[in-house]
């Protein structure tokens, strides 16, 4: 059985097409990185995947079914920059809202809730700011914050919005451990990825995308030269001077390589 | 007795106000409290209309209507293209407009005249009285009663629900939460509050008791309970300091109350620990002599 599958999913915003013809599978199990330039609809193929954008066509299964939030199968984390970090919480609390699908209408965070949270927060490695005002965290602390969050779910299948964008070097490797181990007890991790040097040692399946899939599979087979410049049609070396790492493109396909 | 009376109601209007402001301010609504605060007169025109009593279960209802109304307008020119701020502009004075014009059309002679609405009179609430179960109490008192409850019993049941709705819409959207039915409850809330307000601030004022203690509380606070302690605590000094300070210069009692808001926020604003103004300056002038020396 495949974790994600996906059929003829199309997103379009006032008649531009965002997304067009989707067609997706993810076998159970797979540390998955989504590639693919900027505008290429990545975040929106995950938010079409979870059912949040009205304007979407198309079928979309996780494990067998049609998404139902109730049964708990997902885990979600956003983009960081998506909150607001004034908010007045603590890392704690914001990490107990992930027991939330569990807990139901009606119902207050059990103390074994509160356990299960401060669990999350230890194994990334957070548990001493639990009681910290989120504000007060750095970038890095709070994407861990939000990964605690979405394993305080326990979840099948994990959607991660570009967790490693704008965090210091120990946190991301903290995160990439942890979505390892997540692979190790076979659940299924979707993760939107920018950096193409870390993908061969990430990701052990790998799909691209440029508003539609260019090529999805296993990496060794899908993370090509040729694939990679038919998504980025050409801009890979563009791409790179922006992310200000000084390789040629000759330099950064023989990282891919 | 009536001194009481008003000091009472005008604690509850800071209680009621200070509860429902804290997740207006969370929720970047503020504005919307505005609109909302101006349109339940179209709501309240209307219920008069149709039901030709001033009953306060009608007007109740009328807001309620008229303020799920707004947010929807305020909603659908927003998706359709509209920024925010004008969604906000366009549909509040339109709906204001009609109301005021309502009024001089067809309730001209009722005790619903405009100066009333925008200004309220507490000092005339004592007078209002109302039975019920034996017990006689002035009008405003039960309302504003029968809406802190309402107020309660909505953030005691929706807690965890409104506060993830609020930090965070798109994972309480992949949680399967109804959002759109919580953002169109609490819109109904803030009009029963504004209504229950109306009488004894009037509707400009009544926006001051919603916003200023509540962000008086985000200022002071670090959790949210915290944050709706202090925002109520706030309204009910801005409430009873304005009157005494009303009664020391003779002036309006809602103006006073109003004013005593801005005050305390002023003074948290300046003197708040770690981060007040006044810290941080003289923690500037330490580092200016450090290299001065």
């Amino acid at each position: 059985m495949n974790a994600i599958e996906v059929s003829q999913l199309t997103v379009a915003y006032e008649n531009t097409t965002v997304l067009h013809d989707i067609n997706l599978h993810v076998p159970v199990g797979k540390l998955t990185g989504i590639i693919g330039p900027n505008g290429a609809g990545k975040s929106t193929l995950i938010k079409a995947i979870l059912n949040q954008l009205p304007n979407k066509t198309g079928k979309v299964e996780i494990l067998g079914q049609a998404l139902n939030p109730k049964n708990n199968l997902v885990g979600y984390v956003p983009q960081r920059n998506a909150v607001d970090w004034d908010f007045p919480t603590n890392a704690l609390d914001v990490v107990l809202m992930g027991r939330f699908g569990h807990i139901g209408l009606f119902h207050r965070p059990s103390a074994k809730d509160r356990e299960k949270a401060l669990n999350c927060l230890k194994s990334v490695g957070m548990e001493e700011f639990a009681n910290r005002s989120i504000g007060q965290l750095s970038g890095g602390q709070q994407q861990r914050v939000f990964l605690a969050r979405a394993l305080a779910q326990e979840a099948e299948v994990y959607f991660m919005d570009e967790p490693f964008v704008g965090v210091d070097a120990a946190t991301e490797r903290t995160i990439i451990n942890i979505l390892k181990q997540l692979k190790e007890k076979g659940k299924t991790v979707l993760v939107v990825h920018h950096d193409l040097q870390t993908v061969r040692d990430y990701f052990d399946w790998t799909v691209l995308l440029n508003k539609t899939i260019i090529s999805s599979g296993p990496t060794n087979i899908t993370f090509t030269e040729e694939k990679l410049q038919q998504t980025y049609g050409g801009k890979l070396f563009f791409m790179n001077e922006k992310n200000n790492k000084a390789v040629t493109e000759r330099g950064s396909l023989s990282a891919i390589r | 007795m009536n001194e009481i009376w008003v000091l009472v109601t005008g604690s509850l209007v800071g209680i009621t106000c200070g509860l429902t402001g804290v997740f207006l301010i969370l929720r970047k609504m503020a504005m919307i409290a505005d609109a909302i605060s101006h349109t339940v007169l179209f709501g309240i025109v209307m219920a008069f209309i149709v039901t030709q009593t001033l009953n306060g279960v009608w007007m109740m209802i009328g807001a309620g209507i008229a303020g799920i109304l707004t947010a929807y307008l305020v909603q659908v020119l927003q998706s359709n293209g509209l920024q925010e701020d004008a969604s906000i502009g366009v549909v509040f004075t339109t709906l204001f407009a009609a109301g005021v014009l309502l009024i001089t059309l067809f309730a001209g002679n009722v005790h619903l005249d405009v100066e009333h609405v925008l200004m309220g009179e507490i000092a005339f609430v004592p007078w209002n009285t109302w039975t019920f179960v034996g017990i006689t109490m002035p009008k405003a008192v039960w309302m504003l009663l029968f809406v802190l409850l309402l107020n309660i019993l909505f953030l005691v049941v929706f807690y965890k629900e409104l506060k993830i709705s609020t930090f965070d819409p798109v994972f309480a959207m992949s949680l399967g939460l109804p959002l759109v039915f919580l953002h169109y409850a609490f819109m109904t809330l803030v009009s029963f509050t504004t209504v229950a307000a109306f009488d004894s601030v009037g509707a400009v004022l009544v926006v001051a008791m919603l916003i200023v203690p509540a962000s008086t509380g985000y200022l002071l606070s670090k959790s949210i309970k915290v944050m709706l302690i202090s925002s109520m605590a706030v309204g009910i000094m801005s409430a009873i300091g304005g009157y005494y300070f009303a009664k020391l210069f003779d002036t309006s009692i809602a103006g006073m109350m109003a004013t005593t808001a801005g005050l305390i926020f002023m003074l948290v604003f300046l003197f708040r620990p770690y981060e007040g103004l006044l810290v941080k300056k003289r923690k500037l002038t330490n580092i200016h002599e450090i290299v001065v020396k």
